[in-house]
């Protein structure tokens, strides 16, 4: 099986969804079982993958377990499957995360569980493809199929205000996405519409297209991708998605969904066209320390637990944009980084913030207090979180922003001391809830409050470990993205 | 095993302990990571854990002493940790003779403070919790002393403030903890930025983080002057903040507010002296600028006498004491910053001994009398002798009382900065010295001496355990004889073995003498002559004015206040910087991020929701267009898609659909219109 993980990685949980689908709705636990199970597959996949890494030899354009089958050959689509250092750590989060979810779930989701189940499912699929998929049009499939699971699981399972933040969610991203597929044609047609291979019309867009073609396509591609990052002044509809889904959908949105956006940016915007990307770099930039420092101080005017998350999301993948935009080796590998680190962060935070709003069946930072007491090891975790969260040298999110700030500093040096500036707030916020939330004195209504349990204990226990090996170990994820990185900078002339 | 093998074996040890040096921080994070994980089934035995743990290092750490005095040359070890394009970057420890002076400072204080703590702390509802955060904390600060690299220092350095924080907020229930943890936290951070930025600045200009690796460029000319001088005044900031010098020292004082062995150990003899020890460390890039010396001095200098004035009027025995440590770390770098090598590290020596000394006594006498408030207590030298002789030889020992600890290494400070020829810091320092001698003998009047002014709490006073007096009584020693190896009666030896050949490798012959010159040489003997009468004089005066007042009262306190009441007021106000810092920087951003709050949801969001009513509106038409042509010719076909079309429905009246079609539609549009123009 060992020659076609991809496909199998990308569609054992659609055939879970399936399966799922065939089963009976009364039978919850079997249902339960079997979505571990078809989540479970795909991260034994990654971790073989991982093992098989470096007895690979890379393959034509770089990638490695590459997989090619012509599909519609008179329009040059094909389903091109393969993964590099860039993609593979996002597709190891992906089945990670998938499954943490899935797990999260086990005990949170209470009606149409199956239905539930099945669309997660379907929703790990359509990741996995997008980070996959090496030919356009697959890719574009894949980018969209993402939506419709994720319409319905937040639209479904919400909160109160669901319908309004699922719609919302839809909408913007639809629109983000129908401009990207502008770009997309447009890449297409004028590289002479041969053929939707990413990597061969990364090789010839620059020759091809003429220097205002590249500015808007590279703009038009920039709107699909900022829109799911999400880059100010479209990321209302995060805070929004983020408070009204279930818990375990708003990990999978925090840790993975918004990295297609980062991941378009790498993979298609900056090596496709890179003058333009060299061009826009001071937009990047700006709208790169917008992110950190208006989303760390919405962050700290939040009383809602989850959009104070929801925000801090927004501040750190300003590190990504900033990283992009100095261009430099240390400043790509960091942005990558921070890829991952924020999803493991961002993906615990949430899942503790779930933990504690089922119990205390609140959000609301004021009514909360003396978490330490009550529940001392879901607070512990969540401190945990949230130092890993202000940059807490020894865990991974500290190595993603302190790469990314020293392969920043040598191009602009204003642009470091702006961002750091963010990061002061973001420690101020974390401190603040913390203060707030967890320490002071219980409130007598949570007096008698269970703690973890065993399941939800199995549950975090990776995603903790590897926020602690990535911030000690850094080189296990780096020697993944350093390839990449140092191609990026060859792109653009060597920055 | 004959003796001759057992001593080759010995022979052997110490080099195979120093390139495994990685063992002594090693054994205190095991103890965390053990008590953290068996928490609940270690009880009240998690303190032998860390206890056992920390005297584990203090072993391997008095062995790698002696085994670098042995070997006579630093001792590194490491090995790769990442490779990022270009960049190679190591990860390893160095034992010099800085790092073993500090290894052994550490362990000793950390070794008393965890046989203090379980006495002190016993019957504590989250004591397991509280020696699995000591334990943490000493193993950040022995892999700082030993860190190679600015990488790994400032991990340490940081985890150390996670539990500063932690422990500053251990009753956390009670609102000032609360606040002076992050008060804490917030304050260092500001600092460690600024640390960082100057990190960035040295490894963009390097390549490296390696401490040595720097230096030695800095040393070789090959960074600039004014790169040198950025960095370094960027580094200092980092040591302003974590060694609480003015203008960040706001935190410190209220770190009091963390159990009294924590104030101790953290506060007092090893964490807030990290500032200093980077200074230190960083040395051979300091001394290449001559503007950073100089602020490095001017902030010290500024910061020992602005807080030793504050100490003078503190009524709560723990922030005198507070106080007093921001001064005196004021004082290590007023020393470090004048060229004083060797006299601002061996200040750092003593002080941690005696301060630590100083505040566990505060805490014993607090167990006796429930309060730290100095004017409910009086007279309990009668009750706890052993408390308050060992106090005695702490506070002589700060006031520079020949020949105990703080004098040697005071006087050692006073002869540099004389010899640096800056008068105004010379007589700053001279003031800071007479007030530091009045806020003790203050100190010492008012708890131990005079008659009892709270009969109630003298009656229920008395000696603490062994537990408790044990550390007193080693500590005490220290401060008494910690000063000598410094001392001329030993001929200096510790300056000799501070030697900056063992410490900065690479730096020129010449920064060499220069800095040796400031100490010792220049101003030669004549100077010394000169500068140890002033030390005493001073000690004694502030000595006997103290006395006067709160001992003879030949002037009455009151009357001593109304006459003084302008800059009394100023001094106990703490000339107000906390008040200053409440407008200008945290209202101002609460404020700020309140109204990021509102604009977002109010502007941002209110445009999307406009512009979506309106598309709304507008997409109506084409709704009708779609229900009634198109979806009426494929009626046919709907069958199959009604069921995911109803749930469609159910969640938003369908104009999902009426949005896609005029999407797709403005696509294929703009598609054909960007194609048009552009290719």
């Amino acid at each position: 099986m060992s020659g076609s993980y991809l496909t199998l990685i990308t569609f054992i949980p659609l055939a879970g969804t399936v399966l799922i689908l065939l089963l009976p709705r009364q039978r919850v636990e079997l249902i339960k079982r079997a979505a571990a199970l078809f989540s479970l597959v795909p991260l034994l996949l990654a971790v073989a993958m991982w093992a098989e890494w470096g007895q690979r030899a890379a393959g034509a354009y770089g990638m490695r377990f590459l997989e090619r089958l012509e599909w519609i050959p008179s329009l040059g689509i094909s389903y091109l499957m393969g993964t590099d250092g860039l993609s593979f750590p996002l597709v190891f989060l992906t089945a990670l995360l998938s499954f943490v979810a899935v797990m999260a779930s086990w005990g949170m989701i209470k009606h149409r569980e199956k239905d539930f189940f099945a669309l997660l499912l379907l929703l790990e699929t359509g990741m996995m493809g997008v980070f996959l998929a090496l030919d356009y049009i697959v890719f574009y499939v894949f980018w969209e199929l993402v939506l419709v699971p994720m319409y319905f699981l937040i639209g479904i399972w919400g909160g109160p205000r669901r319908e309004y933040a699922a719609i919302k969610f839809f909408i913007y991203t639809l629109v983000g996405s129908v401009i990207m597929l502008i770009g997309i044609l447009a890449l297409y047609f004028g590289t002479g519409a041969v053929s939707f291979n990413m990597m061969e019309i990364a090789s010839k867009a620059g020759g091809m297209l003429t220097w205002r073609a590249q500015l808007w396509v590279f703009l038009a591609l920039f709107l699909g991708f900022a829109v799911k990052v999400p880059v100010f002044p479209f990321h209302t509809w995060l805070p929004d998605a983020h408070v009204e889904a279930p818990t375990p959908i708003s990990v999978v949105l925090a840790a993975i969904l918004l990295k297609m956006g980062t991941y378009g940016f790498f993979r298609i915007s900056y090596p496709t066209l890179p003058d333009a990307a060299r061009a826009f770099a001071v937009m990047f930039a700006a709208l790169g320390l917008i992110n950190i420092i208006y989303g760390a101080l919405t962050a700290m005017a939040q009383k809602d637990l989850k959009k104070l998350v929801a925000y801090s999301s927004i501040s750190h993948m300003g590190f990504v944009l900033l990283g992009l935009a100095a261009g430099t080796h240390l400043a790509l590998a960091g942005a990558m980084y921070m890829n991952i680190s924020h999803g493991l962060i961002s993906g615990l935070l949430f899942l503790m913030v779930g933990a504690i709003y089922d119990r205390t069946h609140t959000r609301e930072i004021p009514k909360l207090s003396g978490l330490y007491v009550t529940v001392p090891v879901i607070a512990t975790v969540l401190a945990f979180g949230a130092f890993a969260n202000l940059g807490l040298p020894g865990l991974a999110g500290f190595i993603a922003e302190f790469f990314v700030l020293a392969g920043v500093f040598p191009a602009s040096v204003t642009w470091v001391a702006l961002a750091v500036l963010g990061m002061l707030v973001v420690a101020g916020f974390n401190l603040w809830m913390m203060q707030r939330t967890l320490m002071g004195e219980k409130r007598a209504e949570y007096a008698e409050l269970p703690d973890a349990t065993p399941l939800e204990l199995f549950t975090y226990a990776p995603v903790v470990a590897l926020i602690v090996i990535l911030g000690v170990a850094p080189g296990l994820l780096m020697r993944f993205l350093d390839g990449p990185a140092a191609d990026i900078v060859l792109r653009l002339g060597g920055m | 095993m004959t003796l001759l093998e057992k001593t080759m074996a010995a022979a052997a040890l110490p080099p195979a302990l120093l390139e495994n040096i990685w063992l002594v921080p090693a054994l205190p994070l095991a103890s965390w990571v053990v008590i953290t994980f068996f928490n609940r089934r270690l009880g009240e035995r998690a303190a032998h854990v860390g206890t056992a743990a920390v005297l584990g290092s203090l072993v391997l750490a008095v062995a790698a002493f002696v085994g670098l005095l042995r070997i006579g040359h630093p001792v590194s070890s490491g090995g790769h940790w990442l490779t990022l394009g270009p960049v190679e970057l190591r990860m390893g420890f160095t034992v010099d003779s800085l790092g073993a002076v500090m290894l052994l400072v550490v362990s000793i204080v950390s070794a008393a403070v965890h046989v203090y703590s379980v006495g002190y702390m016993h019957g504590d509802r989250r004591y397991q919790r509280y020696f699995g955060t000591l334990s943490l904390f000493t193993s950040a600060m022995l892999a700082l002393v030993l860190a190679d690299n600015f990488l790994l220092l400032l991990i340490s350095w940081e985890v150390m403030g996670l539990c500063s924080y932690l422990l500053i907020g251990h009753w956390f229930e009670q609102a000032w903890p609360r606040m002076a943890s992050m008060k804490a936290f917030m304050t260092t951070r500001v600092g460690d930025v600024a640390m960082m930025i100057g990190i960035w600045l040295l490894f963009t200009q390097t390549g490296t983080f390696n401490i040595a690796d720097i230096t030695r460029s800095a040393a070789e000319g090959h960074l600039g002057p004014a790169v040198i001088t950025i960095a370094a005044v960027l580094l200092f900031a980092g040591a302003v903040g974590k060694s609480a010098q003015f203008p960040l020292h706001v935190w410190l004082p209220d770190a009091m507010a963390g159990p009294t062995p924590v104030s101790a150990l953290i506060h007092a003899a090893t964490m807030v002296a990290a500032g200093v020890y980077l200074v230190a460390r960083s040395y051979g890039i300091f001394m290449h600028s001559a503007e950073a010396m100089l602020t490095v001095a001017v902030i010290g200098g500024f910061t020992a006498l602005f807080a030793a004035t504050i100490a003078t009027v503190m009524t709560d025995f723990k922030k005198v004491l507070a106080y007093s440590t921001v001064s005196q770390l004021g004082y290590m770098m007023l020393g470090l910053g004048v060229g004083g090598f060797v006299a601002g590290v061996f200040h750092l020596v003593t002080h941690a001994f005696f301060k630590a000394l100083l505040f566990l006594t505060s805490g014993s006498v607090s167990h006796a009398v429930g309060t730290f408030e100095i004017h409910e207590m009086g007279g309990l030298a009668r009750k706890m002798k052993v408390t308050f002789w060992t106090f005695l030889a702490g506070a002589a020992a700060l006031a520079g009382i020949p020949p105990l600890a703080g004098f040697w290494s005071k006087d050692e400070i006073l002869l540099a900065v004389f010899g640096s020829g800056y008068h105004v810091l010379f007589w700053m320092a001279v003031a800071t010295a007479f007030l530091t001698a009045y806020y003790m003998t203050r100190l010492t009047c008012l708890v131990f001496l005079g008659r009892p002014r709270d009969r109630h709490r003298y009656e229920h006073a008395h000696e603490s355990p062994l537990s408790m007096t044990g550390p007193l009584v080693v500590l005490g020693a220290l401060a008494v004889v910690a000063g000598l190896p410094g001392s001329a009666w030993m001929g200096h030896w510790l300056g000799h073995f501070l030697d900056f050949g063992h410490t900065l490798p690479g730096l020129s012959a010449a920064g060499h003498d220069a800095a040796a010159h400031a100490a010792h040489g220049a101003a030669g003997h004549g100077a010394a002559a000169l500068v140890m009468p002033i030390a005493i004089g001073s000690a004694v005066l502030g000595i006997l004015v103290g006395y006067a007042v709160y001992g003879l009262r030949l002037v009455r306190r009151e009357s001593l206040i109304r006459a003084f009441r302008p800059i009394y007021t100023l001094f106990k106000n703490k000339y107000y910087v906390d008040e200053l810092y409440q407008v200008v920087f945290v209202r101002p951003s609460v404020r700020l991020a309140e109204m990021c709050g509102i604009f977002d949801n109010r502007v941002i969001d209110g445009l999307v929701n406009g512009v979506g009513a309106v598309t709304v509106e507008t997409s109506a038409a084409a709704g009708e267009f779609d229900n009634i042509v198109i979806d009426g010719a494929v009626n046919g076909l709907a069958d199959g898609t009604v069921a995911a079309g109803r749930q469609l429905r159910r969640a938003h009246t369908g104009q999902v659909q009426s949005y896609m079609v005029a999407l797709y539609a403005g696509a294929a549009v703009s598609l054909l219109a960007l194609l048009w123009f552009l290719l």
